[in-house]
């Protein structure tokens, strides 16, 4: 079991150095980027300055190399190269809170309502609640998710009014943009459910509760859900880094100030020094969450101990 | 009992018209790829699918062709026309066609999902082959790679490499290849190591077959019907990527168009001309809809076990 860990936690601080040293090697090599020759950008001169006594840009580059991972280790992402006196920390410590409360709302409705669409389907199947989660993984599989905000935000906000367009500041504003982020969560988590929850009530152990007298409900809530419910939270790790995503889009369309729409906008505006920063910040971010899934997991189910 | 002869002819088999019907072979003898056909052709939904995506592509080739409009054409006379027997799709705030983007951004959309699942089925499969074929130590170190590689936040990753390469379909189908090919190759890995230890490529080996031949000539045909499902289910996946890179500013540069720079340009407009987002939605989402449904037709025709 601590050999697992171990192990897991040994990949995921390598996978982290390697998206390091590529952000590394990217602001060196990108065209007009941060650490490039100084003539091919239009760049203020004290940002300029700045950069180069920060990065030691005069120094050997291995030198710079360990520099620069001694100073991502400390927790410093950078500086912004377009915008003067703005640090990358700065603007995640702003954005953060906003996409950590919105992404975490997501999680739990995609939990609440992915979960039990998923077991109703597996016990009643072929009725309604297996087409609704059947028409639900389609709709989840086969509009993109920037297309069905959009759309939603076209129903709910431009056609009938009920709900606002903009922003993040009352409860009804989190609608649009929760169900933006949660449908597609919602129908794999539905679908995930539904086949381990029908692997599951084929085993043994279901028709022993069963021959014992328990009432169907305490057989499939008790019995069944404690070993179904396992893909489901392994499927929590990738979900993060799916709510990522989403919440570029959906930041961007909702003009949330998330720290989704300050990436997407630093696109916008190639601040390479802002993108790598926040990719350093987001790929540790992602790599962390897989990291603490896989460990829990490994702790709640004594199946995984044989492996690894 | 001894007076029963012994003779040859007692051996003989019976002459043709004598012989009893149930040995006779009856069908014509079916190949593997003529019987997945048939099965395939037998599942509805995939047909009705393939159906779609040929119309898609057919309008994607001929439309451009049969009208005079440009992608690029702007007309200042008509713009924003709603859609008309002169515009079927209406026009943009340029007064370009909207039917005609929309058929060049199909070309964009399909070229980029085949090409990169084309390259990334050659790579994975050469990179697989070689992993499970060899095992041992050349296994373990190909297969680290990939485990780090897979760790990587693969959207973040493309948005770093597009950041570099710049914005076109070469660079886009590049970053696609870069990051999806290692489930492939996974894949490939897992369908060889069952292989290679079954008789016939013990067979071969002992009657002095190479490497190469084996691979190439015994293990990978034999393990095509699972390859070609995980690249089918790659196509609407890249193209997926590359509409929302689009989306998001860093994908086809204007004033060409794919499907998601189509539904970026809308938005702005959504208020008062919801048709310009309207069509290159429904293009998306078909293309997807149909590529996912192919996909689950070709894995139930190619692969029978799995059936789920």
């Amino acid at each position: 079991m601590p050999r697992y860990i171990l192990k897991r936690l040994f990949a995921g601080i390598l996978t982290l150095l390697v998206l390091v040293t590529l952000t590394f090697a990217l602001m060196h090599a990108i065209p007009g980027g941060p650490f490039s020759a100084a003539d091919e950008r239009n760049v203020p001169q004290s940002v300029l300055d700045k950069i180069a006594a920060k990065y030691e840009l005069d120094k050997p580059i291995a030198e710079q190399y360990f520099a620069y991972l001694a100073r991502i280790a400390s927790g410093d992402l950078g500086i912004s190269f377009k915008q003067e006196d703005t640090t990358v920390n700065e603007l995640v410590k702003q954005g953060f809170p906003v996409s950590a409360r919105l992404g975490l709302v997501a999680v739990i409705v995609a939990l609440l309502f992915g979960i039990p669409l998923g077991i109703a389907s597996a016990v009643k199947r072929g009725k309604w609640a297996d087409w609704a989660s059947m028409i639900l993984a389609t709709i989840g599989i086969s509009i993109p998710s920037f297309v069905l905000t959009v759309l939603l935000m076209y129903l709910f906000s431009v056609k009938l009014r009920w709900l606002p367009v903009f922003g993040l500041s009352s409860w009804k504003h989190y609608i649009l943009p929760v169900t933006g982020l949660a449908v597609a969560p919602i129908s794999y988590i539905a679908r995930l459910m539904r086949s381990s929850m029908l692997e599951v009530m084929r085993q043994e152990y279901i028709v022993t509760a069963r021959s014992k007298g328990l009432a169907e409900s305490a057989v499939i809530l008790k019995h069944a859900l404690k070993n179904a419910i396992m893909p489901v939270l392994t499927y929590l790790g990738p979900l993060v880094a799916a709510l990522l995503t989403g919440s570029f889009i959906v930041e961007r369309i909702f003009a949330i100030p998330g720290i989704g729409r300050y990436y997407v906008s630093s696109i916008g505006d190639r601040d390479y020094s802002v993108i790598l920063g926040m990719t350093v910040f987001f790929g540790a971010f992602i790599i962390v969450s897989n990291l603490i899934v896989d460990v829990l997991c490994a702790l709640i189910d004594p199946r995984m101990k044989m492996e690894g | 009992m001894s007076d029963i002869t012994m003779a040859d002819e007692l051996f003989a088999p019976l002459p043709e018209a004598e012989r009893p019907g149930s040995d006779s072979i009856a069908r014509p003898s079916v190949s593997y790829w003529k019987d997945a056909w048939a099965r395939f052709r037998r599942d509805r939904l995939a047909m009705g699918a393939l159906v779609i995506l040929a119309l898609i592509a057919i309008a994607a080739v001929a439309v451009p062709m049969l009208t005079s409009y440009e992608y690029d054409g702007q007309d200042l006379a008509a713009q924003n026309r709603p859609p008309s027997a002169t515009h079927a799709f209406g026009t943009d705030k340029f007064g370009r066609d909207i039917l005609v983007r929309v058929c060049y951004g199909a070309r964009i959309s399909l070229t980029v999902g085949i090409v990169a699942a084309a390259i990334n089925m050659v790579v994975g499969v050469v990179y697989g082959g070689i992993s499970g074929y060899f095992g041992g130590r050349v296994d373990m170190v190909l297969m680290r790679i990939v485990d780090i590689l897979i760790g990587l936040p693969s959207l973040l990753y493309i948005i770093l490499i597009m950041m570099f390469l710049g914005n076109t379909i070469q660079s886009i189908i590049l970053a696609l290849c870069l990051t999806y090919w290692t489930n492939t190759a996974r894949m490939v890995r897992t369908q060889v190591l069952a292989l290679k230890s079954q008789e016939y490529s013990l067979a071969a080996k002992v009657l002095g077959a190479s490497d190469a031949r084996i691979i190439f000539k015994h293990l990978i045909p034999n393990s095509m019907g699972p390859i070609i499902v995980t690249v089918t289910f790659l196509i609407p996946q890249a193209i997926f990527s590359e509409a929302f890179l689009s989306f998001l500013g860093i994908g086809i540069q204007i004033p060409m168009a794919s499907w998601g720079t189509l539904v970026n340009e809308a938005i702005p407009t959504i208020f008062t001309q919801p048709y310009q987002m309207l069509f290159p939605a429904i293009a998306i989402s078909l293309t997807i809809f149909s590529l996912n449904f192919i996909g689950d037709g070709l894995r139930d025709a190619l692969d029978p076990r799995l059936k789920r």
